[in-house]
């Protein structure tokens, strides 16, 4: 018995192995999206004969299509993206549309695939993020605001869209503490560079491959830390790591509610490396009519990047439910009728 | 390019090879963390499945605690252990430990209490006391089940040493996260290879070391075992107590 269990492992093993090997799409790697979202449309169109969802371009040309089911506003795994898809759902629930929430979802590794095979309709994205996304990881060459939306409107795959982009921006950025600016005299990113060789920096892994973290660092400020240490996308262990002094530089993002928490000093992007990160509705085409697109965008234009801190502040460091806030800030700014 | 591709050229890369980020350093990591939350979790659940199973006392309660043990997930203790205790080896430490322990008290415990009483009675009988009982005979007979726990808890532990690398310690977690977080996917499964690798390794290893301690007298009645059939099997070597025969 146990002879046959210990021939037994390595052959299961194998044989999932083999079973993970034989299953075409490989969710990880990079440039998949176009061929699994063709397979997406075409199940679709077989299914549901939706010869709409080949057009995606033109979204008021199928509006009907909204009406066939709920609007599924997802999200992935953070605070703003928790309070934002909360404010696009009571948003649209408002104006009387069918909506169901999924938020949480996890990383843009995972939502992206889920609104390009249609499991959800709409999603929060940011400009830079989501453009470098669909270039298969690689930063395109116009990083302003209006560079990134005409990539997008170019670029994005068949039945996807972005609507207008909010003034509201949540940048990575490098964050030291107040002890360590004082220390080596740190305001910019140029400063930073002088000194990156005495430093530890931490951040989520993909800080190590991504351009906006260590490769255009070193590209651009020519700042090579004495050691990275992988952590999290500005979550608890980056802060406990950066108060407890077990790193010096830490990636965060700019909204969030944490910086002025634990008052570190971010330093300032003097030389443009980072992409701009405006905040952007990602939608389903077929989802989307005239009805749909006002109310985004009005949403949009009224959202500021003092607001996002905020109402981060107070889902972060208060501990408010993401809905309760984000109903607050729609209230105030007059959008809920 | 097939991952499966992708995982060779992985393994070829002498990058992955050499310093800190490097298949040595990892497994060493690794190794250093199983080894230690191992002999621990021995030092701590061995005893206490001894004397319960010696005194016969409170094992079933034991058990069912132990038990309870082991439906905590691996993932809440480690990330509990975290928010109490920050950045460091301790929460790993704690984690695996607490991973560890059920296995081995539970076989310890039902091993020692599979002892034929008849075999405890001969040997109280000869005027051992409790102490040579426990060393001379329970525990060598108990072996089989004793070494079957251990080697259960440090595969496991093994296996879920990966969770060092979530909370930024190394081990060969490391490329499993990280080759997640980078959408490297040669990375993730050429680091799933190498802790399945050493998990199997670990449990050959055990095994060999079980054949090894296992005493001599029951290697040879299991080799006899295996080998004999039928009234062979009774026939006790000559000079041993041989108990009466009912009619």
């Amino acid at each position: 018995m146990r002879r046959f269990r210990t021939l037994a492992l390595p052959l299961v093993f194998l044989l999932l192995l083999g079973a993970c090997a034989s299953s075409e799409g490989d969710p990880l790697a990079e440039g998949t999206s176009e061929e699994s979202a063709e397979a997406t449309s075409e199940e679709e169109s077989s299914s549901e004969s939706e010869p709409e969802s080949e057009e995606g371009g033109e979204s008021e040309s199928a509006p009907a299509e909204g009406e066939g089911g709920p609007i599924t506003v997802g999200s992935t795994n953070f605070s703003e993206q928790l309070i934002l898809a909360s404010m696009y759902a009571q948003l649209l629930e408002n104006a009387g549309v069918e909506v169901e929430e999924r938020p949480n979802l996890g990383n843009r590794e995972v939502v992206y695939p889920a609104i390009e095979s249609g499991e959800i309709d709409l999603l929060p994205e940011y400009t830079g993020a989501l453009a470098t996304f669909v270039n298969g990881g690689e930063e395109p060459e116009d990083t302003s605001t209006e560079g990134l939306v005409s990539y997008l409107g170019e670029n994005l795959p068949e039945g996807l869209e972005v609507l207008e982009p909010s003034d509201a921006q949540d940048q990575d950025a490098s964050a030291v503490t107040q002890e360590t600016a004082d220390e080596f005299g740190l305001t910019t990113l140029s400063d930073l560079a002088e000194v990156c060789d005495q430093l530890v920096a931490g951040g989520p892994a993909e800080e190590e491959t991504r351009r906006v973290g260590l490769p255009g660092l070193e590209e651009v400020y020519g700042c090579t830390f004495s050691e990275f240490r992988a952590l999290d996308a500005g979550g608890p262990l980056t802060v406990e790591a950066l108060n407890s002094g077990q790193i010096d530089v830490g990636r965060v993002f700019t909204t969030q509610g944490i910086i002025e928490e634990n008052g570190w000093v971010v330093l300032e992007d003097d030389q443009g490396l980072v992409p701009s990160e405006n905040i952007i509705p990602l939608v389903r085409s077929e989802v989307l009519t005239d009805d749909v697109e006002s109310i985004l965008n009005e949403l949009s234009a009224a959202l500021t990047e003092e607001d996002l801190i905020e109402l981060n502040r107070r889902v972060d460091i208060d501990q408010e439910d993401p809905a309760d806030v984000a109903t607050s800030f729609l209230e105030e700014a007059g959008l809920l009728s | 390019m097939s991952v499966w591709q992708g995982v060779l050229e992985w393994f070829a890369d002498p990058a992955h090879w050499q310093g800190a980020d490097g298949v040595p350093n990892r497994v060493f990591q690794h190794v250093s963390y199983s080894l230690i939350a191992s002999l621990l979790a021995i030092a701590i659940a061995l005893p206490i499945g001894l004397v319960l199973g010696h005194t016969g006392k409170g094992g079933q309660l034991a058990i069912n605690v132990s038990n309870l043990g082991r439906a905590i997930p691996s993932f809440g203790i480690i990330i509990l252990a975290f928010i109490v205790a920050g950045i460091g080896f301790l929460p790993v430490l704690v984690t695996l430990v607490a991973l560890a322990i059920p296995p081995i008290i539970t076989n310890t415990y039902v091993g020692m209490r599979a002892v034929d009483p008849e075999v405890r009675e001969a040997a109280e009988g000869m005027g051992m006391t409790g102490w040579q009982l426990l060393r001379g005979v329970e525990m060598p007979i108990a072996q089989p089940l004793i070494m079957a726990g251990i080697r259960t808890s440090v595969v496991q532990v093994i296996a879920t040493a990966t969770l060092a690398a979530f909370i930024s310690l190394g081990g060969l977690g490391r490329y499993i996260i990280d080759g997640f977080g980078q959408r490297n996917t040669p990375e993730v499964i050429s680091g799933a290879i190498l802790v399945a690798a050493l998990a199997l390794l670990t449990e050959y290893g055990l095994a060999a070391v079980q054949r090894a301690t296992l005493s001599k007298g029951l290697a040879r009645s299991s080799r006899v075992a295996e080998a004999a059939v039928g009234a062979k099997m009774g026939a006790p070597p000559p000079g041993m107590f041989q108990p009466p025969h009912l009619p």
